[in-house]
């Protein structure tokens, strides 16, 4: 008998291998070496191993243009750009958030390379979700991304909510991957198969005369992205997990599960089930018109600005499900589009927030913004042009995204839809507006001064000209993703 | 006897079920976690079913995947309830009551 070895395309993999290997190397000199690992390192090898996957992904994007998209390792994993953006949007995401990351162990004196490690695991655990064509390899992407982001979450401790927060989002993280490997197991029975692209072939030659399985497959597998995106009913976990974290790793968070979720999201409701759509619009449309509205209007109440920014995230998941509700290639660029342009936003928004907590990262209060933008106009100003970007305010890239995905619905049919979504981004521009408008208010003079260490400034200006600089000119980004979906759409 | 493999289908949904019920209404973190590795075996027999009746190796191999990854769950959550038990000496989720809004 004789063992078939699927051909393995290294250029495609190179990205997972660059990341795994900087965390095993981490890992394996910090154990070796006597004295304590020196944090300037371990913070250099990481953005390094960053740079690297961004140059990759450069050669990647131009093999693709000459080659065409591929599967590789027996069609188990993708190589079209779609999937190239996407990982160049998680090690942007590393990259930025290693750096604040940093400032934040210096301050809180956390010692070790553990931290750059889980990162770049997760970060890993999210590419292999982007690439990933078979439910099975999304499940082990979401669980190596998941796993890392638990412990993450625990890193702080001298804060009890920190444990607290990871032991909830452990639970039900859990339940969520449960329920999504269930939903796979109950697909592969209807279809045969857990590849993404057999998937899709059986549907389309064959009509089921009993489609319950696929059904309730399919719902399953859509709950579990829900809960890992955030979309109501499912959001329970997530400004808790939001508020317990370390700072610097909720803005992480924010940015890298979204990314791989609404990838792998993409992949499976548009290419594996993309015969079905009637019967899953109907169920995003609930979803997408929930999420939106409930985000905005609890965060109108929240006092800790943590929790805030988790229901404006809420909020933004469900402009991002609209355009995979409108299943075109204009929502389905869309989503891409805002995924990528929140993904550096939010870093440098939670980047603020971090050097505004101060030593302990306790003060998120709103309180403790109160006058800020008139002690320090700079950090003032940089965190304003960041909240109107979300907000969706025109000028700021936040304005771009919010309108490529309520087109995509205009042209999918969906009005009534592109309207409740309005509605909450009103709705949101409230407590955006107040939260900004705190900044300005006068102040008594004692509050201190925010210390803000030169690595975090780095990625806080890097956030605020991304805002502005493609907000004026979204141009080459809007075509990335616009390519990158035709590439991957049939 | 040949059992239909229907049963095993119902078994392993009925497994599922009380998982994830349990997860809901019990508060010890650590029944609450015994709970999703009932969910993921109900899983793995799901997966073993339709394999046999497919006659299709494919899903028999995705039981190691998920096996594997129950372990390293194990790993990680046991960490994190250690580290919760060490704090409050419990690990009853009610006690938890840090994080609300």
């Amino acid at each position: 008998m004789t063992v078939l070895v699927p051909s393995i395309h290294y250029l495609a993999l190179l990205p997972i291998f660059i990341f795994f290997g900087a965390a095993l190397v981490l890992m394996v000199a910090s154990a070796l070496s006597a004295k304590s690992f020196s944090l300037r390192l371990a913070t250099s090898t990481t953005v390094l191993a960053s740079v690297a996957v961004l140059v990759v992904n450069v050669a990647q994007w131009s093999y693709v243009a000459h080659h065409g998209a591929t599967t590789t390792i027996a069609h188990a994993l993708v190589f079209d750009d779609f999937s190239v953006v996407a990982t160049a949007v998680i090690a942007a995401s590393m990259l930025l958030s290693a750096l604040v990351g940093h400032d934040w162990a210096l301050r809180e004196r956390v010692v070790g390379v553990d931290y750059h490690v889980l990162a770049l695991a997760a970060s890993a655990g999210a590419m292999v979700m982007v690439q990933a064509n078979d439910l099975i390899v999304i499940f082990l992407g979401l669980e190596m991304l998941s796993l890392g982001l638990y412990v993450l979450v625990a890193f702080d401790r001298h804060r009890a909510a920190s444990s607290e927060a990871a032991l909830k989002y452990f639970l039900l993280g859990g339940f969520a991957s449960a329920i999504f490997i269930y939903g796979a197991a109950l697909v592969y029975g209807a279809t045969g198969s857990t590849n993404v692209s057999s998937i899709a072939y059986f549907l389309g030659q064959n009509v089921l005369l009993r489609p319950g399985l696929l059904y309730a497959g399919g719902a399953l597998l859509l709950i579990g992205f829900a809960f890992k995106v955030a979309a109501v009913p499912f959001h329970a976990w997530s400004p808790d997990v939001y508020q317990g974290a370390p700072t610097p790793v909720t803005g992480f968070m924010a940015s890298i599960v979204k990314v791989g979720a609404f990838a792998a999201l993409i992949r499976v409701l548009l290419s594996a089930l993309g015969t079905q759509m009637d019967t899953w619009r109907p169920i995003l449309w609930v979803l997408v018109a929930l999420t939106s509205l409930l985000g905005a209007s609890v965060a109108l109440v929240q006092r800790d600005v943590k929790r805030l920014l988790a229901y404006s995230s809420i909020n933004q998941a469900g402009f991002m499900l609209l355009g995979v509700w409108s299943a075109n290639v204009r929502g389905v660029a869309g989503t891409l589009f805002y995924v990528m342009t929140y993904a550096p936003v939010v870093i440098a928004t939670f980047a603020i927030v971090t050097v505004v907590g101060g030593v302990g990262d306790e003060h998120h209060a709103l309180e403790h913004y109160r006058g800020l933008a008139r002690r320090q106009p700079w950090l003032g100003a940089a965190l304003t042009v960041l909240l109107l970007s979300q907000l969706g305010a025109p000028l700021t890239v936040g304005f771009y995204a919010k309108y490529s995905v309520l087109v995509a619905a205009l042209d999918a049919g969906g009005g009534a839809l592109a309207l409740i979504a309005l509605l909450s981004a009103a709705i949101a521009a409230y407590f955006y507006l107040r939260f900004a408008l705190t900044l300005y208010e006068e102040s008594d003079d004692d509050a201190s001064h925010v210390a803000v260490p030169r690595a975090s400034a780095v990625v806080i200006t890097i956030g605020v000209i991304f805002t502005v600089l493609f907000g004026l000119w979204p141009g080459p980004l809007a075509t990335w993703a616009q390519h990158a979906t035709l590439l991957f759409l049939p | 006897m040949n059992v239909p493999a229907a049963w095993y289908l119902v078994v392993a949904a009925l497994l599922f079920g009380v998982g994830a019920f349990g997860l809901l209404t019990r508060r010890s973190a650590l029944i609450m976690f015994m709970c999703i590795e009932l969910m993921l075996n109900a899983v793995n027999l799901t997966f073993v079913t339709f394999a046999r009746t497919m006659s299709d190796v494919a899903g028999q191999a995705s039981v190691f995947f998920v096996m594997v990854v129950a372990a390293a769950e194990v790993t990680v959550g046991l960490g994190i309830v250690v580290a919760v038990f060490r704090r409050r000496s419990s690990t009853s989720v009610d006690e938890l009551a840090e994080l609300h809004g």
